[in-house]
């Protein structure tokens, strides 16, 4: 095979300029100032500023409702992926199973993906809003006396709904795909030689899908730690008592109402090293159990 | 024919320096709704009552968003020349010494005439520094006051035009209430941090902080772990308990207005400047106002209530010009006229001594009742040490802390000296990392 070969160097530098140029001045540069800054005490208006050192860091760590932060982080990443890729993985299995309405279920299953995070969390805040909402009403008939505006656990089943619910549509939409590329002869090939569909799903579909599953597990996870701010902006900004005060709204908290810059940098650069290791540990060893 | 040109262009210059004269003055405020609507007509009175300057205000959001927004602004270089903050943001503004002109200053640097003693001293208090200058100009300020439902006390059987006057008796009436049917709920409140504790301490002439509740310096403590705020908050979390009292969530607690609307809580506390949507939302009932509640047993109670809302204040690196419209502006906004028709169209209160004095002359409060309680109230006393206001670093969280512990005392997390004790310590983890910032 003869292969083309390129003899001016430039030009793959040249084709790649617009590329590298944005993720310079959006991503490099901003990330390099806040690494800056995050050494830095600074007043609010930028009067004073001193070079501080770790300080930041070290102040970060001593603090429990930073440490809080991390654990609500935690627990909310990883209800909020199960959740979302567990009923996403459900109804794709559903909808693939149907014949004649698969379209229509399918283009329904996407519309709250093209609902901007801020309304979804405006439309949940609503529908479990302890004074006017209606599920607080139902809840209340069957004996459960919902406010999440004080009870901690009431407020992260709510922040966990709504930033999944956005994310199945997403989930769904690929999972579906992945299920029309897995050949149909293989199931049946399985299902004549005597395997039940349980058997069929965790020997044949589960592990044939494992590409998707991981990229979504990927994105889920960075959803989760970056894109769910609006949602706990609209809903219950971090409440009660820091129980859903997750890193990434802690992090605007300190620095754009506190006006704490320093610490809210620090912050934002352990969250950027918190999600280039989750990603660093899913590709280098999660990937190697994905079968392509 | 040179000539005609030489006068032609000598026109069009003295044309061009006309449009240019008119000195263009930035001001961001916070002012929503009807409040901006209102400020505007003030902006358009002032700028059609003179030809020199051209006040453009701007309505930047909420409080918070404001502040930061001009704070953002002054380090890219690109902030207005008047800035709306809230009462909060006092402490971060002083601190920021190369960054706000003081009002006392510019007025003094523009030969504008200017007498301090004309404003009300509890309320000019609150941001004037420990020499007694003046340092931002008072815009809105309001105090927080009772509301109560006249038609639901007389259901129950009480007096419609006697509000409690102390905590046992909001107590007492919002039990005979709530037994009586006549509503849900004895009372709830807006601004947990502002009226359930900073007001509460003032009002019971307790202090809410060392060093004059930090007007002293920016070494201060929070102390508001005192035996009345306890007892307070633990009476506050049995009165949840027992359904006499409703939260409202945190900041304004925009849950509580609702409650006292619908008539499910007979009692309501909130700002003075709540009246104007009191008033029009509280169709199928009578309002009556009240002082805030005491507890009678703690002596020097009632002292005075402090203030909050907000203050106009002057940022550095404009040009001079500009400065020189600043303090015309700010002589028209003090001016009777201008505060009288603000204050009642608003609730808030008058600023000046004479336009208090205009409003009574023109009968408003003969025919608004109760529109007078939040001035009484305020100069109820000569202020103490403990009652002319708060000035913190880093305030603004630590309103967040306040309620934060709130929360964890009702539902049950904390005891009320546990909740109060933390919040002192976490606050003044705050205060120390602004006084280092800042020193």
């Amino acid at each position: 095979m003869k292969r083309t070969i390129f003899g001016n160097q430039g030009l793959p530098w040249l084709l790649l300029a617009p590329q590298l140029a944005v993720t310079l001045v959006f991503f490099l540069w901003p990330a390099g100032q806040a690494v800056w800054q995050s050494f830095l005490r600074e007043d609010a208006f930028g009067l004073k500023t001193s070079f501080i050192g770790l300080e930041n860091y070290a102040a970060l760590f001593r603090d429990p409702q930073y440490l809080n932060s991390m654990q609500v982080t935690a627990v909310f990443s990883i209800s909020v992926a199960v959740l979302s890729l567990g009923l996403a993985l459900l109804l794709a299995l559903a909808v693939d199973r149907m014949l004649a309405s698969s379209r229509i279920y399918t283009t329904l299953l996407v519309w709250p993906y093209a609902v901007a995070p801020v309304v979804a969390g405006i439309m949940w805040w609503f529908i479990f809003n302890p004074t006017i909402g209606i599920m607080p009403y139902v809840l209340r008939q069957m004996g459960y006396d919902w406010n999440h505006g004080l009870n901690g656990n009431d407020a992260m089943v709510l922040v966990v709904i709504a930033s999944s619910w956005k994310q199945i549509s997403y989930n769904f939409l690929f999972f579906v795909a992945g299920l029309q590329a897995i050949p149909a002869s293989l199931r049946e090939a399985a299902a004549i030689d005597g395997a039940g569909p349980v058997k069929r799903f965790f020997t044949i579909t589960l592990p044939l899908l494992s590409p998707t599953t991981f990229f979504l597990l990927v994105v889920t996870i960075t959803y989760t730690l970056f894109d769910t701010f609006p949602v706990i902006h609209a809903t219950t900004e971090g409440g009660p008592a820091q129980s859903t005060n997750i890193l990434v709204y802690k992090v605007f908290n300190d620095g754009f109402l506190g006006l704490n810059l320093g610490s809210s940098a620090a912050q934002s650069v352990i969250l950027m090293a918190i999600v280039i290791g989750l990603t660093v540990i899913q590709f280098r060893w999660i990937e190697r159990r994905v079968e392509y | 024919m040179i000539r005609t040109v030489t006068v032609s262009s000598l026109a069009l210059i003295a044309s061009l320096s006309a449009a240019q004269a008119k000195t263009e003055i930035q001001w961001w405020h916070a002012m929503g709704g009807e409040l901006g609507t209102k400020l505007e007509e003030i902006v358009a009175g002032y700028n059609a009552s003179q030809e020199e300057y051209t006040v453009i205000p701007s309505f930047k959001g909420t409080y918070p968003e404001t502040m930061t927004a001009a704070i953002a602004a002054f380090r890219a270089n690109e902030q207005p020349a008047i800035v709306q903050v809230f009462e909060v943001g006092t402490g971060t503004m002083m601190a920021a010494k190369g960054a706000v002109y003081p009002v006392y200053e510019l007025m003094a640097d523009m030969d504008e005439p200017f007498d301090p003693s004309a404003f009300l001293s509890s309320v000019v208090g609150y941001y004037t520094d420990t020499e007694g200058n003046m340092l931002s100009m008072p815009f809105n300020s309001s105090t927080p006051i009772l509301y109560y439902n006249k038609d639901v006390f007389e259901k129950a059987g009480l007096d419609r035009n006697t509000p409690p006057k102390t905590w046992a008796e909001v107590e007492e009436f919002g039990t005979k209430i709530m037994e009586s049917g006549a509503a849900p709920c004895g009372f709830t409140t807006g601004w947990i941090s502002w009226v359930q504790l900073e007001n509460l301490s003032a009002w019971h002439n307790q202090p809410i902080g060392t060093l004059e509740n930090g007007f002293g310096g920016i070494e201060t403590e929070l102390t508001v772990n005192g035996p009345v705020q306890v007892k307070h908050w633990e009476n506050l979390k049995k009165w949840q308990d027992s359904g006499l009292f409703q939260y409202g969530g945190p900041t304004g607690g925009a849950d509580a207005p609702p409650k006292f609307y619908a008539q499910e809580c007979a009692i309501y506390m909130n700002s003075s400047a709540s009246r104007a949507g009191v008033v029009a939302n509280a169709k199928d009932f009578e309002v009556g106002y009240g002082m805030l509640p005491y507890y009678d047993d703690v002596e020097g109670a009632p002292q005075n209530s402090i203030i909050g809302g907000a203050t106009l204040w002057v940022l550095q690196g404009r040009d001079e010009a500009e400065y020189k419209g600043v303090a015309n502006f700010f002589s028209y906004l003090s001016s009777a006229e201008v505060q009288a028709d603000w204050h009642q169209f608003s609730g808030y209160l008058p600023i000046t001594q004479a336009a208090w004095d205009l409003s009574k002359e023109q009968g408003f409060y003969e025919a608004n009742p109760g529109s007078d309680v939040s001035i009484q109230q305020i100069t109820l006393n000569e202020p103490t040490e403990n009652s002319k206001g708060l000035r913190f670093g880093n305030y603004v969280q630590i309103r967040s802390i306040i309620d934060e512990e709130f929360q964890s005392l009702l539902s049950g997390q904390k005891d009320a000296q546990g909740a109060l004790d933390d919040l002192v310590s976490r606050g003044n983890v705050l205060i120390r990392e602004f006084e280092a910032a800042n020193k």
